[in-house]
């Protein structure tokens, strides 16, 4: 059980994290979320007694982490992948830190062979991968069989083996009743593993609950629709027909309009009554990433600007939103001189025609090319 | 958390990094190489001496004329036991697992420092038997008057600027910061206030132009300024320095975050 009540900590002017109160309970996955200088690893490192608090205190199990007798049987922490001396193989780095508390040289293989290092055991680990690297310092974590467990980014540099391995490893060792806090900026990896969820912007706390009470609190669903392109005039009879309906419609980039609080059989509805004709009527629902970038966005420390690309090149207008992979309706035109042609054959659209019969002798010359 | 436990770990640190070997080991021969050379030197001009050198000839000093040369790599060697921890985030690691940073800090200097000792002294001894074989009938042996003190005393003096360097590179947590800052001190800045009788007064207190007094058998040997502390005194000047230092680094770690 890890308890922060008021933990505040000033670097100069700059506050870091700013009167944060939140509980850690045992046998839970705990997930802590922000982005990037939210206050995440200041915070994990006041609890491990790395950092004084300017105000406030953390606790485990009752005591701050300086007054614990044995830490390392107590808490196991992975704060930095990279904190070890590079010279120094994997082994004897394990080694020195197990001696700290006494523990037996044996549990060093032991916890080699859980994270899967027993063969870079005698390697130096100056010549570790990212991914080596954090198995070794979950390997670090572990050594004192610890209650609380602390990881920062354990997944940063894994590869999706990796990953799968420590969200089972991390939902083990909470199953076996243990506290384990993770951090993590990446919301969909934390929805997967975590069962709680604490969110921290800009080192305040921004929730603490349970992650699917979070995913029902923030995802909203939304409906997309799409009126006729032959109908000049039909998106906005459809727009103001929903309106006066009661929805909230928000116009996408491409055309598209984007409507909440009308269900799909009422936005159906309308526009057969309004005589538009649809070419998409889509449900979505936000996922938890957009919540919580939703959430955190005012807490955002490091917001990047649209590159403006000064005189390089005119921009178009018309470019395809981000979310819209792959060649869409053929009125787009293929502007821009580093896009390359859309597969196909004679560089148009496939499965566009515009002339009557044209995809017919197309399906004709390409099945004389395959013969 | 048992004292005995970090020294174990600490010993396990110490001995599992290659800076180690390579800096006790250039410690070694370079003090004893530049004192061969010197004896060399010294005992092939022996009769072209001026009366007074002659008189004052101290075989023993001269086995220790390379420690000028050779304390720099017991001060590299000292800096980068403390400063690698900070460099490369180990520090980090430890403290997370050990939360006595008292223990922990006084633990590695235990370490480091027997270990620097027990390389000074066979430094010491080598540096002295290689010269006094070099210089023959100049030469003295272990069981003159005051000779053991300064053989075992130059152990003792290498031992303890390594344990000065380790306060200093606590305190300032940089290798580049430590290095740049204690080598120019002893190599210069102290050669420099005892070069001229004028800024002697406060250059003979500095930690290495007290300290290596102790190394000295004949008092005033070979020409060199007077003092006003004998070599034990000296040795006393130079362990208030350490200590001053050890202070520095305990009070710093304890203090700061990490």
């Amino acid at each position: 059980m890890i308890e922060a009540v008021g933990l505040t900590k000033r670097f100069g002017a700059k506050t870091a994290v700013d009167q944060l109160s939140f509980q850690v309970k045992p046998g839970h996955v705990t997930g802590f979320l922000g982005p990037n200088g939210s206050g995440k690893s200041t915070t994990m490192r006041m609890i491990v007694g790395l950092d004084r608090p300017t105000s406030g205190r953390v606790t485990i199990n009752g005591l701050p982490f300086r007054e614990l007798p044995n830490a390392q049987r107590h808490v196991g922490a992975l704060l930095d992948a990279k904190a070890v001396h590079g010279g120094r193989r994997a082994r004897t780095h394990l080694l020195s830190i197990a001696q700290l508390s006494g523990i037996p040289e044996k549990r060093v293989d032991e916890v080699l062979a859980v994270v899967g290092l027993q063969d870079a055991a005698r390697q130096r680990t100056k010549g570790f991968s990212l991914g080596m690297g954090q198995r070794l310092g979950i390997a670090t974590a572990l050594l004192g069989d610890p209650q609380v467990l602390l990881f920062d980014e354990p997944v940063n540099g894994l590869d999706p083996e990796g990953i799968l391995w420590v969200r089972n490893l991390m939902r083990r060792l909470a199953a076996e009743g243990r506290t384990v806090f993770v951090s993590s900026h990446l919301m969909s990896e934390m929805a997967l593993t975590a069962d709680h969820l604490i969110v921290i912007g800009r080192g305040r706390l921004l929730a603490d609950m349970g992650t699917q009470e979070f995913i029902a609190h923030n995802s909203a669903g939304f409906a997309r629709v799409r009126a006729a392109d032959t109908d000049p005039d039909g998106r906005e009879t459809l727009g103001r027909a929903l309106s006066k309906a009661g929805g909230r419609v928000l116009q996408e980039p491409d055309g598209a309009l984007r409507v909440t609080g009308l269900e799909l059989p009422g936005i159906s509805d309308l526009a057969h009554a309004a005589g538009v004709r649809l070419w998409e009527l889509s449900p979505h629902r936000a996922s938890l990433e957009e919540a919580y970038m939703r959430m955190t966005q005012s807490a955002v420390e490091y917001t990047s600007t649209e590159d403006p690309r000064a005189e390089l090149w005119e921009q178009d207008p018309l470019a395809l939103p981000a979310w819209e992979d792959g060649p869409s309706a053929p009125e787009v035109p293929q502007a821009g001189f580093f896009a390359p042609p859309p597969p196909g054959a004679g560089g148009k659209p496939f499965l566009m025609p515009s002339n009557p019969g044209e995809l017919a002798s197309t399906a004709k010359d390409s099945a004389e090319d395959t013969r | 958390m048992a004292f005995s436990a970090v020294l174990t770990s600490e010993w396990t640190k110490i001995r599992t990094v290659a800076s180690t070997s390579w800096t006790l080991a250039l410690a070694l021969i370079v003090t004893a190489g530049f004192g061969a050379l010197i004896s060399t030197a010294v005992a092939a001009s022996f009769d072209d001496m001026s009366q007074i050198e002659r008189a004052t000839f101290d075989p023993t000093l001269v086995s220790f004329a390379g420690m000028q040369f050779g304390q720099l790599a017991m001060i590299v060697f000292g800096v980068l036991v403390v400063s690698t921890e900070y460099s490369t985030g180990m520090i980090r690691t430890s403290l997370a697992a050990v939360p006595a940073r008292g223990g922990f800090l006084f633990g590695k200097l235990t370490v480091a420092t027997v270990l620097a000792l027990l390389v000074g002294l066979l430094t010491s001894f080598v540096s002295f038997f290689l010269s006094q074989a070099i210089l023959g009938d100049h030469g003295t042996g272990l069981d003159g008057e005051n000779v053991l003190r300064a053989v075992v005393g130059a152990g003792v003096y290498m031992a303890l600027i390594a344990l000065f360097s380790m306060g200093v590179a606590s305190m300032l947590r940089s290798s580049v910061a430590s290095i740049s800052i204690l080598i120019p001190f002893f190599l210069i800045v102290t050669n420099l206030l005892n070069a001229f009788e004028a800024t002697r007064e406060y250059g003979q207190y500095l930690p290495t132009a007290a300290g290596s007094k102790i190394m000295q058998v004949v008092p005033n040997a070979m020409g060199s300024a007077e003092s006003p502390y004998g070599p034990w005194g000296g040795l006393g000047i130079m362990l208030l320095w350490v200590a001053a230092s050890v202070l520095g680094g305990y009070l710093v770690l304890n203090k700061r975050d990490a």
